[in-house]
């Protein structure tokens, strides 16, 4: 298979103007003719499900969860980037481009990138109208900070919950929609097919999850907006309700997985304390501005941690990087802490904590000037662990946050399959190796509000209206194949619950797939999640029906997926035999530690195709051609 | 205050257990051994549903998501109150340190008219989605708005904006509510975008739909109670309805909509 990226011809900075120039239109009037089913009703799914109705389209918009205001974007703390350059500290389009470019470690697509940096100013233009309250300046200015590491403030805030005000808005959009009519709103729906007619996506089979019947939506495109596949690790900061699910049947039905293996773990998160627990909190990592991250020297000190003196402790990343200290990039940080507690040195309950202290910055700055930066978190903080920030230490480790890997999709977002599209965290097209912060959100609301309305236009013009109904045999032949699916889950009544297989399989992606990877242990992951997969159709055990509420059932299949998608992304990360961005394999470091890239074997996006049941996938390449940035090596020293 | 030593302790659940929504329903008491105070009330309940599973029994159904607090899916009746004995806070972030050995927890859904119990404690509230449809938003498409500073906000404006704005549409407020009122939740909205500048011109017409909605919904009126404020887990202020109150009535003057 040659992989296209459409990438359009000639200067970067005109690109866009030119694909928009050149397409294909819908006429207005017939645009009420085609129908279009997005799944999804996060940043991506919403922005979309609006833009797309405002347009003209009939939309079927479909959420897992009660209410399309819930999902994890909801969750999205700092903020979000744009090219605004209002502080006038020296930002642009192209800095904002580059630096994105470069924090992906250079594994993304150039143009794709420039576009993302092109509408980040519409995406606040059209927020700020739809009435997000951003934080404001005296004067009634937009404020701005600087996040994650920047050089200049690009980055709007709506206080701690910047990622809840986008979504409200985008889901206000989505609301008018629905109220006129335009959209169609389904709920507390899970997918559970892609129906492929004559090589072209034609639609969808769900699962209502009240009442378990299997659902048939027909439509002319299918968007899916259906978020990353954190949850892989079993622990990680998303919702319960993330899974990898509708990007994987996408995958089983001849859509291309890209890269899997580039996974972004977070620095500060509560550590994992016991089994019982089912998700792990993140902080904001403002919080590295002030706290200095340490553990004992010896490896036994078991004293609490006000009573281990100065120079029994080792603040490892001041020593490591005298010039970025505590602030070095998510992966740096993240890599560090593991390498303390992998030494033994770590602490908690489990030994896989590492300390975040504050005393220093309350002694110098005051305990008053602290609670008003980190009031909020260090209540969050002390409430979950009932330990207190101000008097001790605070406890962190590094948790799987986001998901750089998914749908390979070419420039108009549209996957191998024709007719199928990804947007947002479910595709994998602008973060490259490793995503900066305060971009996630910019990228759920460019493709959604910005990119696919013009880029669905060429392939809803060049097709047509379709014909094909919810009564074609290819739709009755999926729901059936789902439903089968569900009784062979039903009638194993095995001896482990789905949890227990669950948590099984995110300790061997967190050992061998997690933040440091290395050829031996990869190929042990392979094999152990094989043997687990077997023993999961073996030995699971799900009660209940398939008629009814059966959160059991709905979470056996989400894990049966993991459980082959799990082996993809371990096969991704050992065929990668370089280390990028957040991906690090222990055979490839720099004399500080650091991501070596091989930019001559690896500077390609990795692309694999679904080959059957328990086969080995097929691996394709799409070669990273850069024209306007040269490859240079990160430092933080 | 507590220590952060583990302790554990035993309780008795009386938890609500309904097959659907025409069943009638009924208390199921389900003593919990060893439970780590550490643990949240969620994982609690995960626990219990662990144990059910194990035994062949179907698991309690509960609505629940991001548990840090901001999807605002979860949330049931602990005890009387809506999201349990904690200020402040929704049901995911309660922890079982704040419960003693021995204590016997009463678990129910969010009751109102309005919301339809669909299983245990889950219960339907689409209605307030369909509030928000009757006009809970700005009317403007996507396309080329002007620049994000052609609309100066001042600070003071956008931080109570951003109060009303904090909501995140849990229905708590109804299920404390005497007459299971949504009041609060429209206020909420209705303050939010009647404060912005780029809320005021649908501002008369927005206060009356909303409000319409509601009442359509089969949501109750508010009799100042003031308990939605109480148990609310984003301490949105009464003052919102207040607002709301005074949007209405400034509506019935101005507006043709009435």
């Amino acid at each position: 298979m040659q992989l296209d990226g459409k990438t359009p011809s000639g200067p970067l900075q005109d690109k866009w103007d030119k694909y928009r120039f050149e397409t294909k239109l819908v006429n207005p009037a017939n645009k009420r003719k085609y129908s279009v089913i997005v799944v999804g009703t996060g940043l991506a799914g919403s922005a979309a499900s609006a833009s797309l109705a405002e347009l003209g389209y009939n939309v079927k918009t479909f959420c897992i969860q009660d209410s399309p205001r819930r999902a994890h974007s909801i969750a999205a703390q700092g903020g979000i980037n744009a090219a605004k350059n209002y502080p006038n500290d020296g930002d642009s389009i192209w800095r904002l481009f580059y630096d994105t470019i470069k924090g992906g470690d250079f594994r993304a697509r150039e143009a794709n990138v420039y576009r993302l940096a092109q509408v980040s100013n519409s995406i606040i233009d059209q927020c700020v109208a739809q009435g997000v309250p951003f934080a404001r300046e005296y004067g009634g200015m937009l404020a701005n900070r600087s996040f994650g590491g920047a050089q200049v403030s690009r980055t709007f805030y709506a206080r701690g919950q910047t990622g809840q005000q986008l979504l409200l808005g985008a889901y206000s959009a989505l609301s008018r929609q629905i109220g006129t009519g335009k959209v169609e709103m389904f709920t507390r729906r899970e997918l559970v097919d892609i129906v492929i007619v004559q090589d072209k996506a034609r639609g969808i089979i769900v699962r209502n999850l009240i009442t378990g019947e299997m659902e048939r939506h027909a439509a002319d495109a299918v968007v899916l907006a259906t978020g990353g596949y954190g949850t892989v690790f079993y622990l990680s900061t998303m919702a319960d309700s993330c899974n990898v699910g509708a990007a994987f049947k996408a995958y089983k039905k001849g859509a291309l997985f890209a890269n899997p293996c580039f996974t972004q773990i977070h620095p500060t998160c509560i550590p994992h304390t016991s089994d019982y627990q089912a998700k792990l909190t993140l902080m904001s990592e403002s919080l590295r501005n002030d706290g200095r991250v340490w553990v004992p020297k010896d490896s036994n000190d078991n004293r609490r941690p006000n009573q281990i003196p100065e120079e029994e402790r080792r603040y490892f990343l001041e020593e490591k990087y005298p010039s970025f200290g505590n602030l070095v990039p998510r992966d740096v940080a993240s890599r560090n802490a593991k390498e303390m507690c992998d030494a033994g040195l770590g602490v908690g309950a489990t030994g896989y904590a590492v300390y975040l202290d504050f005393a220093d910055a309350i002694k110098r700055d005051g305990k008053d000037v602290i609670q008003r930066k980190y009031g909020n978190l260090f209540d969050m903080y002390r409430n979950i662990t009932d330990d207190n920030p101000y008097e001790t230490p605070m406890m962190i480790y590094p948790a799987s946050h986001y998901t750089m890997g998914g749908l390979w999709v070419d420039y108009e977002l549209q996957t191998t399959i024709p007719g199928l599209f990804s947007l947002g965290e479910s595709n994998f097209s602008d973060h490259g190796a490793n995503r900066l912060g305060a971009s996630a959100l910019m990228q759920g609301l460019a493709d959604g509000y910005f990119v696919i309305p013009y880029t669905i236009g060429p392939y809803l013009a060049t097709n047509g209206v379709s014909d094909i109904t919810e009564n074609h045999q290819a739709f009755r032949d999926a729901a059936q194949k789902a439903l089968e699916h569900d009784q062979k889950l039903l009638a194993i009544n095995g001896k482990q619950t789905v949890r227990e297989i669950h948590v099984k399989l995110g300790k061997i992606m967190e050992e061998h797939v997690g933040m440091a990877r290395n050829a031996a242990g990869l190929k042990q992951a392979i094999e152990e999640i094989q043997g687990l997969r077997e023993d999961f159709w073996k030995d699971v055990k799900v009660p209940g029906t398939a008629s009814d509420y059966n959160l059991s059932l709905q979470k056996a299949g989400r894990l049966a997926d993991f459980l082959e998608f799990a082996e993809v992304m371990a096969l991704d990360a050992l065929e990668r035999d370089e280390s990028c961005g957040c991906h690090l394999r222990e055979e490839h470091q720099t004399e500080e530690n650091e991501a070596k890239r091989d930019d001559d074997g690896y500077c390609h996006v990795a692309a694999w195709e679904y080959d059957g049941y328990g086969n080995t996938p097929k691996f394709h390449k799409e070669p990273l051609v850069f024209e306007n940035v040269a490859l240079t090596q990160r430092s933080y020293k | 205050m507590t220590t952060t030593e583990e302790h554990t302790i035993n309780i008795t659940l009386k938890v609500w257990r309904q097959k659907g929504p025409r069943d009638k329903g009924r208390f199921e008491t389900i003593p919990v051994q060893n439970v780590e105070t550490h643990t949240s009330f969620l994982e609690m309940l995960d626990l219990v549903n662990e144990k059910l599973t194990h035994e062949g029994k179907e698991p309690i159904a509960f609505d629940n998501d991001c548990r840090e607090g901001i999807c605002g899916t979860c949330g049931c009746v602990v005890d009387g109150v809506p999201h349990g004995p904690q200020k402040a806070m929704t049901l995911c972030q309660l922890h079982m340190r704040k419960f003693s050995n021995g204590d016997v927890i009463a678990v129910e859904p969010w009751r109102a008219r309005a919301f339809k119990v669909i299983k245990d404690l889950m219960v339907d509230r689409s209605p307030l989605d369909k509030i928000i449809q009757s006009g809970g938003y700005v009317s403007v498409n996507t396309g080329s708005p002007q620049d994000a500073n052609a609309i100066p906000v001042p600070m003071d404006v956008a931080e109570k904006a951003m109060d009303a704005a904090a909501c995140i549409g849990c229905g708590a407020c109804v299920a404390a509510c005497p007459n299971a009122s949504a009041m609060l939740f429209v206020s909420a909205k209705v303050s939010q975008l009647a404060l912005l500048p780029q809320g005021k011109p649908e501002a008369a017409e927005r206060a009356i739909s909303m409000v319409k909605a509601m009442d359509d919904l089969l949501f109750g009126n508010c009799s100042n109670h003031r308990v939605c404020e109480a148990v609310c887990p984003k301490e949105i202020s009464i003052i919102n309805i207040a607002r709301l109150n005074r949007e209405f009535i400034k509506a019935g003057f101005a507006s043709e909509a009435v």
